[in-house]
């Protein structure tokens, strides 16, 4: 592994700004000044406390039982379950969009754009239109849902490993062929649900719009651990990461195999991608808006400081929006859409205001 | 000392006493391509054929049946007119939009003016239930106004690394636009009404229903009166402004034109996803990229695809139906994934 002991001491020597033998007057690198490292940390700090806010709105809120009780614990615990599946999906999505987003060295796309989603509905509108009613129960099982995950991340290798090897390998037709292949899995999904029956569609609805309540607590025991894995790696490659956003030959020049660590970031990416859209559904632009946030909040390149605020952002979003939608106005099922469309209208505002691309 | 009048004149394009009339009009049929030839002739038979085609297909006997030749008149000939319409109009207003983008790979589906258009459609829905046919598709046509606008601001003012980030972005866009509609549909019980509606098909066009598509016709001969205007807005700002073209009014009028047409056709018909992407690319793979010559191909084209393909979907399942827009994505996806192969083998 030579490129990957070249490319951490370039990160060391560009960017040590923890390490406390780089003198006050010259240094450089991820947060250079004592105001940028306190900035870091009151983020980290405000972030951490909505959260808090957020989980203990979520376990308390109109808990019927007096606070600290037996059956008061018991309630939490059950309404804890949801929590931790937010702490999946939002290590999934933020972790996944930021990588993403350095690899392709462009910040306005999300990986769910990429045909997992599109593969989801196709796999919930068939197993409705071939089995009826009952093949949404069907679907539902760790094993069926190991099924939905290796087909997403196979469909996800086979587009890699066909266009982004070779001598003819280019990242932004790999893109786009990979949204238009999603748009005629759409299509298919979408003649089946013009011949489902109103009740059946219905029922599909519910599973095509991402939404907490769509996930089975039975998953989390899969879930977490393949999360934990592909997420690890991601984090534990960070230094890399950030010599590859430096863009392919300023990573090459520097040491890295940009192409082989480009197709391994990418699969890590699709095994998140996979394992948020088969436990709650789509979620379009929820991975773009936190990441976007949390570019904003952290302002550094480095990785190793903005997957912790990305992760911690989409932790707040999700679960602040989840108690407000669930338990003040009573609208949990349009969580998914609610969060779309904000994170829609931020990526509008930014596509004008952003100058190069 | 020549007269500088004199001079000025000999320099236009048609000097009347220079040069002998027969020889000028040879010269121009030189300069602009001939538009009627043996190739387009060819086509324009197979295009008429599958035109004739569509007429005779279906599952009522017209020659057999009691009332035949009055089924005839109310779904075949709607039908058929409809088609020949709808793709005509959407491959051209997809080769405007190249040519108004600079971009291969734009047209309604890629950069969300059809989501736009459904939005402005389910607006109406919502808002006036009762509204009448040409309410829904003046709703559709303004909403996909603002969207291809908003798409055209941003491609002015976004400097692009690679013109592949284009569609990309327009298709995320489309999909913000139709996670609006989504959640307008849900919070209205319209998802599945929505869904069959946006999903294009001709199985609807009958007597009575479809006649506001002849809308379209307008905009297809506005696009040919105004084919070498888009021609020269397609050189860039700076060179057509150079020629003295406006170029803002040009891709003003483009926009609106793109608009009109999908607009129309998406409350008519529905979506035809892709048409005018495959269409403009597949007549310049084999003819170039002069506009006003290759229109009448664009548009013969187009005709000859939504047909074929939508008689495939009735003949397929008959006596039931495939949406053509289910088979025009599917074809579409992959004639597209095709020519980006293509443009990847060739840099």
């Amino acid at each position: 592994m030579a490129d990957a002991g070249a490319s951490d001491a370039v990160v060391a020597a560009a960017g040590s700004g923890t390490g406390a033998e780089a003198g006050a007057a010259r240094r450089s690198g991820a947060l250079p000044s004592l105001r940028a490292r306190r900035r870091y940390a009151a983020v980290v700090g405000g972030l951490s406390l909505l959260s808090l806010l957020s989980v203990a709105g979520v376990l308390a809120w109109q808990n019927p039982l007096p606070a600290g009780s037996e059956g008061f614990w018991r309630i939490a615990g059950l309404r804890a379950s949801s929590l931790v599946v937010i702490v999946v999906v939002a290590f999934c999505q933020a972790t996944a969009t930021v990588a993403f987003q350095s690899v392709t060295g462009n910040r306005i796309i999300t990986p769910s754009i990429m045909g997992f989603e599109s593969l989801y509905r196709l796999v919930q509108t068939s197993a409705v239109f071939f089995l009826g009613v009952a093949g949404l129960d069907l679907v539902r099982g760790v094993w069926q849902f190991l099924l939905q995950l290796a087909l997403m991340v196979g469909f996800a290798a086979a587009l890699y490993g066909w266009l982004l090897s070779g001598r003819y390998a280019r990242l932004q037709i790999m893109l786009l062929i990979g949204i238009i292949l999603g748009g005629g899995l759409g299509a298919l999904a979408s003649f089946m649900q013009r011949l489902l029956s109103p009740t059946e569609f219905d029922l599909l609805t519910a599973r095509l719009i991402g939404s907490i309540a769509n996930a089975d607590p039975r998953y989390l025991g899969v879930a977490i651990p393949l999360v934990a894995a592909a997420g690890g790696l991601l984090w534990l490659g960070a230094r890399r990461l950030n010599v590859i956003a430096l863009g392919r030959e300023t990573a090459v020049s520097l040491g890295v195999d940009h192409g082989r660590h480009r197709i391994v970031v990418l699969l890590l990416v699709s095994v998140l991608m996979a394992v948020s859209t088969a436990l709650v559904g789509p979620m379009t632009f929820f991975g773009f808006l936190v990441a976007m946030i949390a570019y904003q909040l952290s302002d550094t390149y480095d990785h190793r400081y903005l997957f912790p605020v990305a992760w911690l952002t989409a932790f707040a979003v999700l679960a602040g929006a989840y108690f407000v939608l669930k338990h003040l106005i009573y609208a949990q099922g349009a969580i998914g859409v609610i969060i779309e469309i904000a994170g829609g209208t931020f990526f509008l505002v930014h596509l004008l205001r952003k100058g190069r691309l | 000392m020549p007269d500088p009048a004199d001079s000025r004149r000999a320099a236009a394009p048609r000097p009347p006493a220079l040069v002998p009339p027969g020889t000028a009009s040879a010269r121009d049929g030189l300069r602009r391509g001939r538009l009627l030839s043996w190739p387009l002739l060819a086509g324009l038979v197979v295009t008429a054929a599958l035109v004739a085609l569509s007429l005779f297909v279906g599952v009522y006997d017209i020659f057999g049946g009691r009332d035949g030749s009055a089924m005839f008149g109310i779904t075949r000939v709607p039908r058929t007119v409809a088609l020949v319409l709808a793709g005509a109009a959407m491959a051209m207003s997809g080769l405007v939009m190249q040519q108004l983008a600079q971009n291969r790979f734009v047209e309604p589906t890629t950069t969300g003016t059809t989501e736009w258009a459904g939005l402005g459609l389910l607006l109406v829905l919502i808002l006036a239930p009762g509204a009448p046919l040409l309410g829904k598709m003046a709703g559709a046509i303004l909403t996909a106004f603002a969207g291809t606008a908003v798409f055209f601001l941003f491609l002015r003012r976004v400097s692009l690394r690679s013109s592949l980030i284009v569609p990309i972005v327009g298709i995320m866009l489309g999909a913000i636009v139709s996670a609006i509609s989504t959640f307008l549909a849900l919070s209205a019980g319209l998802m599945q009404t929505m869904g069959a509606w946006f999903l294009g098909s001709f199985s609807a066009a009958l007597q009575g229903q479809y006649e506001p598509i002849w809308a379209v016709l307008v905009v297809v001969v506005a696009v040919f009166i105004a084919a070498d205007r888009f021609t020269v807005a397609g050189l860039g700002q700076d060179i057509a402004a150079n020629l003295g073209l406006h170029h803002g009014r040009i891709v003003l009028l483009g926009t609106g034109l793109i608009a009109a047409a999908s607009g129309i056709v998406t409350v008519v018909v529905g979506n035809l996803p892709f048409l005018g992407l495959i269409v403009p690319n597949i007549v310049s793979l084999f003819r170039g990229d002069d506009l006003r010559s290759n229109l009448p191909w664009v548009c013969l084209l187009g005709i000859a695809t939504v047909t074929a393909c939508d008689l495939v979907g009735r003949l397929v399942v008959m006596p039931f139906e495939i949406p053509v827009a289910t088979i025009l994505s599917i074809v579409g996806a992959a004639v597209f994934v095709l020519l980006l192969l293509r443009r990847r083998r060739h840099g």
